[in-house]
């Protein structure tokens, strides 16, 4: 059996005999990737498990388990971990490591050495992020985190008063940023330089479209909060008095700058996910994609209005009506390159032969739930509905829709899609399939009653509530076990897949992309023997046959 | 990071060939030794680092905006000896830098080295007189922690002071922690003109960092102006007050 990127590597430096070195120090894309995903998802359930602790605590009215101030830190953690560690670095790093250079025909990124440098700034981050939570004390028996409890905002002036360690997880969210920025760096030059002969930018796999768009924003926008994050530190130890009232600082700039940033940052987690579905639904649908230019162009539409239309998060921290006006009108904008891309994808299944394997389930469940968490944001784009739902449950219910039920699942269905191409081996369908059921449940019931409780009125962040607002928080609680269940379930059937799951062919879903046309699986350390030349689109299907076929040299042979 | 990709024995680039249906040869790019990718990737991370200080003269314009004169005021207490100084030992800088990359694409090893130490050197003078500077701001009572700049007490200065030294500090300081960034990237450049992995083949190195020291010049072309000379319009009296 030929070798696999398992059996032997690059280091960054030296050529450790150890196995563990090799993989402290390895500079292979697909290896980088793989990292990535075991620590991001380790992060994933310690996030999970905070927001599982305030779905008890909020199971009735009144005081259960937790304290507020300890219910603050566990909102923080959830935020903090999930948008900072799990869900920023997200698919770039986890699939735009392992296949996106495979997509383009590269043997790695084009600077690996920086990849690695990448991964472990990444590391750092997450250590700094987490350090705080080892700083607790206990005093009358009782114990006290000194965890940040500002919320994954930092709205100033709170988070400059707060005697909580906010300190550590601003620098961790600047690392972390840092991280973020050299990983969109490295995907651009990668595209821009990398591409094998005869692949121009609309011979590019869709997915590729999605890691570019996204690279710009990582480049583009994550200065900008870093230097905010920066300047929160200077003002809360220094006192520069740019955020601070008291000395003519203006609180609601740090709001600005915060999300001149963080709203482009949920275009940066959606569009490669998005990229995710454009692969999947043709490869499922055995049918070229329909309308291939503009979905790849509606990437490019989104990131650029995504850009514009920070100013929604502002409608009620004070703002001119006339601001107001424009970013909303903006925001609706949005809107219509997504919408694009929804009608697109239907209408590739459309007369398509449709094979419902795992990774089509999970992308056919994300077209409803995203569905619903796109719609949902138009509906609190608009400014006077916006000003009632503002900081409500409806907006943690759009925001979870959209980002749950659009990123994090086509995450998973992505995990499900290109499983057999990391590993070589198979998960078994029929359980990954039960798994997916559940998650769909039990996220459905979990997010939805939330829509209702916050368009009634549920504050979002509040540690206790009305009572009439118990029968929603009830069932989110029964959602949130199903859910939870459900998610321990996939990765133990996944995990069972990796152990003892039936080897695989390179190409065991009949896609077309030049990721399954590997020499053998899992893929040899430098990916294709040779590189291929690429005259021919991404997705050429005929009668539900791929077009494109290769022999062992990469030389095309129909 | 972007640049000493292609000299790692591990690693040793064979060019190579991709054929079409019709037989013809065609060039595969990798990643080793791709000088026009190494370029690209440090113009890109020039761009984060303009967002992030063009971030900063954001914040410094709106408050411009709305403390126009306490601006003016405060900006016509720096020294503008020491920051026009300053200003030319860094335009000085950039020339010696630049000299340095065109001496080494000529062969000049030597020469090239020396240029860079003349850039160093003229990188710690600029340290030197900042130094200076901030001491004298310290000892006239005005420095971030001092009770000039905060609220609420006698020695307190006016919102738009406070605000713009802090900004001052903040933007003059990260200003000189790229310089001293930059002093530390040129000493691991002569390092690596000595060891030889810098050479005039292969010069993406210097390349960057030469890119690198431009861009923390033209920051402080832009630093300058914005702190030192919008007050100078008071000594000659040219400003009309009040607008």
């Amino acid at each position: 059996m030929s070798k696999s990127y398992f059996d032997e590597t690059h280091c960054a430096f030296g050529h450790p005999k150890s196995t563990f070195m090799q993989w402290m120090l390895t500079i292979d894309h697909k290896r980088i990737g793989i990292m990535y995903a075991v620590v991001m998802f380790t992060f994933f359930f310690v996030a999970v498990a905070a927001a599982l602790t305030m779905r008890f605590e909020l199971f009735a009215p009144g005081q259960q388990f937790i304290e507020a101030h300890t219910f603050n830190q566990a909102f923080t953690l959830h935020g903090v971990v999930m948008v900072f560690l799990f869900i920023i670095p997200g698919i770039p790093a986890v699939f735009g490591n392992i296949v996106m250079p495979l997509m383009i025909g590269a043997k790695d990124v084009s600077f690996p050495r920086l990849n690695w440098f990448t991964f472990w700034l990444y590391i750092v981050g997450c250590i700094v992020a987490l350090s705080s939570l080892f700083n607790f004390s206990i005093a009358d028996g009782s114990l006290t985190f000194n965890f940040a409890d500002t919320g994954w905002t930092f709205y100033a002036p709170y988070s400059l008063n707060t005697d909580t360690n906010v300190v550590s997880t601003l620098v961790a969210a600047f690392i972390l940023g840092m991280a973020s920025i050299l990983t969109g760096l490295n995907f651009l030059v990668t595209i821009h330089r990398l591409r094998a002969p005869g692949m121009d930018f609309f011979k590019m796999p869709l997915f590729v479209w999605g890691i570019y768009a996204t690279a710009w924003i990582q480049l583009l926008a994550t200065p900008v909060v870093g230097i905010t994050l920066v300047l929160a530190l200077l003002e809360k130890y220094f006192g520069i008095g740019i955020f601070d009232p008291a000395k003519g600082g203006d609180p609601v700039l740090f709001q600005h700058l915060f999300w001149i940033y963080s709203h482009p940052a949920v275009y940066l987690m959606i569009l490669p996910a998005f990229g995710i579905m454009s692969e999947i639904i043709p490869a499922f649908s055995r049918r070229e994609i329909f309308g291939y230019r503009t979905i790849a162009l509606s990437s490019a539409a989104i990131a650029g209005v995504g850009y514009l239309v920070w100013g929604h998060h502002l409608f009620t921290s004070g703002m001119s009506d006339l601001a107001k006006i424009i970013f909303s009108f903006l925001t609706f904008f949005v809107a219509i390159p997504t919408g694009i891309k929804f009608y697109d994808w239907i209408a590739t299944m459309y007369k398509g032969k449709i094979v419902l394997d795992t990774p089509m389930l999970w992308a056919l469940g994300t077209i409803i739930t995203f569905a619903i968490g796109g719609l949902s944001g138009v509906t609190i784009a608009m400014i006077g509905a916006d000003i009632h739902l503002q900081d409500t449950y409806y907006t943690i219910a759009h925001f979870h829709y959209a980002m749950l039920g659009g990123v994090v699942f086509l995450f998973f269905a992505g995990i499900h899609y290109w499983f057999p191409l990391v590993f070589g081996k198979m998960y078994s369908e029929a359980k990954a399939k039960f798994a997916f059921y559940t998650l769909f449940i039990g996220f459905n019931l979990l997010w939805f009653p939330m829509f209702i409780a916050g368009y009634y009125g549920m504050p979002r962040r509040y540690f206790d509530y009305l009572p009439e607002f118990q029968i929603y928080h009830q069932i989110s609680f029964w959602g949130a076990i199903i859910f939870v269940s459900g998610l321990i379930y996939m990765f133990y059937v996944l995990i069972q897949g990796i152990r003892n799951g039936k080897p695989t062919t390179p190409n065991p879903w009949n896609a077309t992309t030049l990721e399954w046309h590997l020499p053998s699986s899992p893929p040899p350390l430098e990916n294709h023997t040779k590189v291929p030349y690429v005259d021919f689109r991404p997705y050429e299907y005929h009668h539900g046959q791929p077009v494109v076929k290769f022999d062992e040299n990469m030389k095309r042979i129909d | 990071m972007a640049h000493d990709s292609h000299e790692h024995d591990a690693h040793v680039y064979v060019p190579e060939i991709a054929i079409d249906r019709d037989g013809k040869e065609h060039v595969v790019q990798g990643w080793q030794g791709d000088y026009e990718g190494g370029k690209l990737g440090f113009w890109l991370f020039m761009l984060t680092e303009v967002l992030m200080f063009g971030a900063m003269f954001m914040v410094l314009t709106y408050y411009f905006t709305l403390h126009h004169q306490d601006f003016i005021n405060a900006s016509a207490g720096l020294n503008r000896v020491l920051g026009g100084v300053n200003t030319v030992v860094l335009l000085f800088s950039a020339l010696t830098m630049g000299l340095g990359l065109l001496k080494m694409r000529s062969g000049d090893v030597k020469g090239a080295k020396l240029m860079i130490w003349a850039t160093m050197l003229l990188a710690a003078v600029f340290l030197g007189v900042k130094a200076v500077e901030w001491t004298a701001e310290y000892h006239h009572g005005i420095f971030l922690g001092l009770d000039a700049l905060q609220s609420g007490n006698e020695h307190s200065k006016p919102f738009g002071e406070i605000l713009f030294f802090g900004m001052y500090f903040t933007m003059t300081g990260l200003h000189g922690f790229h310089i001293i960034i930059g002093i530390g990237l040129m000493l691991w450049l002569l390092k690596r003109i000595n060891s030889g992995k810098v050479t005039p083949e292969h010069n993406i190195l210097h390349f960057n960092i030469a890119l690198y020291w431009d861009l923390v010049h033209l920051i402080w072309v832009f630093v300058f102006p914005y702190f030192y000379m919008i007050g100078a319009g008071d000594i000659a009296g040219g400003v009309i007050h009040g607008h």
